[in-house]
């Protein structure tokens, strides 16, 4: 593993992580294209981004990225079932007008969704909320109320209720704290929380 | 014009003639029609695996002269702000081509060449063409010039649809293509917009059925189309900008008139010097019937397996165009599993943009074209 690899945020590291070399991945809400060009570069994968942002999309197409100019709320209805091994919403969910249907999307266009969001129940929110009565102000929620692109607050634990209420699979849950992997008390003390979902099959 | 002053310098343009009798080209239409001349301009070298070309197509009014000048003239060709060293399409690295279209009054043949069998102006004697017989038409100028594939095709409006074609028909030929400001059909106001300009013409006495070569222009009616056009390829916020409701003064007080009027009255009368009439009605023509879907959807005529990487560019003030026509052929890319690029740029200028947004257009061509040489993304990115 090279110092580069290392030096990279440590979401994008696990996300690394979790895809095997060669898959093909489509990420939504892809920015400027920092995850997608490593997952290209580390791990060989055929990748297709998304994003709403013109100067993102120029940063993208900087990198040699193929991305789309496209707004996702408006759906991924071309996209044939299972066009990816993994679609990617990577701190994406919580800035759409409709994430039910971009969820519900994404599990559908790919064998398996990465989705990560701040958790906006993380002991620092849960402290700011209840003792100075303000809107939390956290790293993974660092904007203030008049200013933030997010649309939807929700937990670690409201989306694994998601899940089961849905019967998607999570076949796996990361939780990121401040700098580092959070094992215990994710709900309470992870800043980030990272899932590998899929539909359950039908049989 | 450019930023950094950087031209390709003095251009020359060329003419290859081919489909000599009885090998005539065949067109869509099932008719014949040889010899054929089409005018071209290169620029750059081509290297020695002759992998490096791209073809700029034209849209409705262009030309070959894409870049450059000519000799003793002032104004360079009509992408120059494109196409030259360190520019979107990099001369150094590049080989340009560029040709007028078939039907074109630019050096190519078109109604008014003269028709060997008569020898006489074609005019409406000329058989229709279609975006089809264009791009065929610049099959054998790349054939001729002994490429067997091009690096990349690209143009905006009119030349967009050839770019589609070239995707449709040939995309062995092509490793990536660049559709801006276009659409895979016209829509009825495009066609409509079409027919007031083609009527225009048609409307004028001095036009005379199409054989008025040697006669009087009917200039009134092709400035007229000009003056429709132009209105179109304008936003309302880049009229604002550019006129407002500034008045020019005429000779006297009742003379008074718009700057907008005045413009389009220079637009419609220098067109007229250097357009043919019957040229503006059967590429007009062309445009209208062209559907790269043929009737079906675009995914269902891309050939199975084709692997064409492709950039589709459009303009957000752009209403002749609109963006929804690029999404058309973004969707048809996704549903075929086409490697594909898709921006909207934020421009003012209306449907002008592909010829005016240089900034933005140039950063996603040369990135991209990039992208396609290497066969992959770029090497070392910092992040």
């Amino acid at each position: 593993m090279n110092t580069k690899y290392n030096s990279i945020r440590l979401d994008y590291r696990i996300i690394l992580d979790l895809i095997p070399e060669g898959s093909s991945v489509l990420d939504l809400g892809c920015g400027t294209g920092e995850l997608l060009y490593l997952l290209i570069k580390e791990k060989k994968v055929k990748g297709q981004g998304i994003e709403i942002d013109e100067k993102a999309i120029y940063m993208c197409v900087e990198k040699g990225l193929s991305v789309l100019h496209w707004d996702l709320d408006s759906g991924l209805s071309e996209y044939k079932d299972k066009s990816f091994d993994y679609v990617i919403l990577n701190q994406t969910i919580q800035e759409l007008k409709k994430p039910e249907i971009v969820l519900k999307e994404s599990l559908r266009v790919g064998r398996k969704a990465i989705v990560s969001f701040p958790n906006f129940a993380c002991y620092q929110a849960r402290f700011q909320i209840f003792f100075k009565g303000r809107t939390p102000v956290t790293p993974s929620l660092p904007y203030r109320w008049y200013d933030t692109p997010n649309l939807h607050f929700l937990s670690i634990s409201d989306f694994i209720e998601y899940c089961r209420e849905r019967d998607i699979e999570i076949e796996k849950a990361l939780f990121i704290g401040k700098s580092k992997r959070v094992i215990l008390f994710p709900n309470l003390l992870s800043q980030v929380g990272i899932f590998i979902i899929r539909n359950r099959d039908k049989s | 014009m450019n930023e950094d002053g950087k031209s390709v310098g003095i251009v020359e343009t060329q003419y290859f003639v081919f489909a000599h009798p009885p090998d005539e080209l065949i067109l869509e239409s099932g008719k014949k029609i040889g010899p054929v001349t089409l005018a071209y301009e290169t620029y750059g070298k081509l290297n020695a695996q002759k992998s490096n070309a791209i073809l700029i197509c034209h849209a409705l009014s262009g030309d070959a002269h894409a870049a450059g000048f000519h000799q003793g003239e002032q104004k360079p060709g009509w992408w120059d702000d494109m196409i030259g060293p360190g520019k979107a399409f990099d001369t150094d690295k590049y080989f340009v081509i560029c040709s007028n279209v078939l039907g074109g009054c630019k050096g190519s043949t078109g109604p008014s060449s003269i028709n060997p069998k008569t020898g006489r102006h074609y005019g409406l004697d000329f058989p229709a063409i279609t975006i089809g017989d264009m791009v065929n038409a610049q099959r054998y100028l790349v054939d001729y010039l002994g490429i067997n594939c091009l690096l990349s095709v690209a143009g905006g409006s009119m030349g967009g649809m050839q770019v589609l074609e070239w995707l449709v028909s040939y995309p062995d030929r092509i490793r990536s293509a660049i559709p801006i400001a276009t659409a895979i059909r016209h829509s009825p106001q495009q066609i409509a917009f079409n027919e007031v300009g083609r009527q225009a013409i048609m409307s004028d006495p001095d036009w005379k059925g199409g054989y008025y070569y040697g006669g009087p222009l009917p200039a009134k009616g092709l400035a007229l189309a000009r003056m429709i056009g132009h209105i179109t390829y304008m936003s309302d916020i880049s009229m604002e900008k550019k006129f407002s409701r500034r008045i020019k003064n005429g000779d006297s007080k009742d003379d008074t008139k718009f700057e907008v009027e005045e413009y389009l009255h220079y637009r419609g009368n220098s067109f007229v010097k250097r357009f043919d009439a019957n040229s503006y009605l059967y590429i007009t023509r062309a445009m209208d019937y062209f559907d790269a879907a043929r009737g079906k959807f675009l995914w269902d005529v891309f050939k199975k397996n084709i692997n064409v990487k492709v950039l589709v560019i459009a303009f957000k003030s752009d209403w002749l165009y609109p963006a929804y026509q690029s999404k058309e052929i973004v969707k048809a890319c996704k549903i075929a599993g086409l490697d594909a690029t898709y921006c909207e740029i934020d421009s003012t200028y209306g449907h002008d943009a592909f010829l005016l947004e240089t900034e933005e257009q140039t950063h996603l061509i040369k990135h991209f074209l990039e992208k396609v040489k290497k066969g992959e993304t770029t090497d070392e990115y910092e992040i």
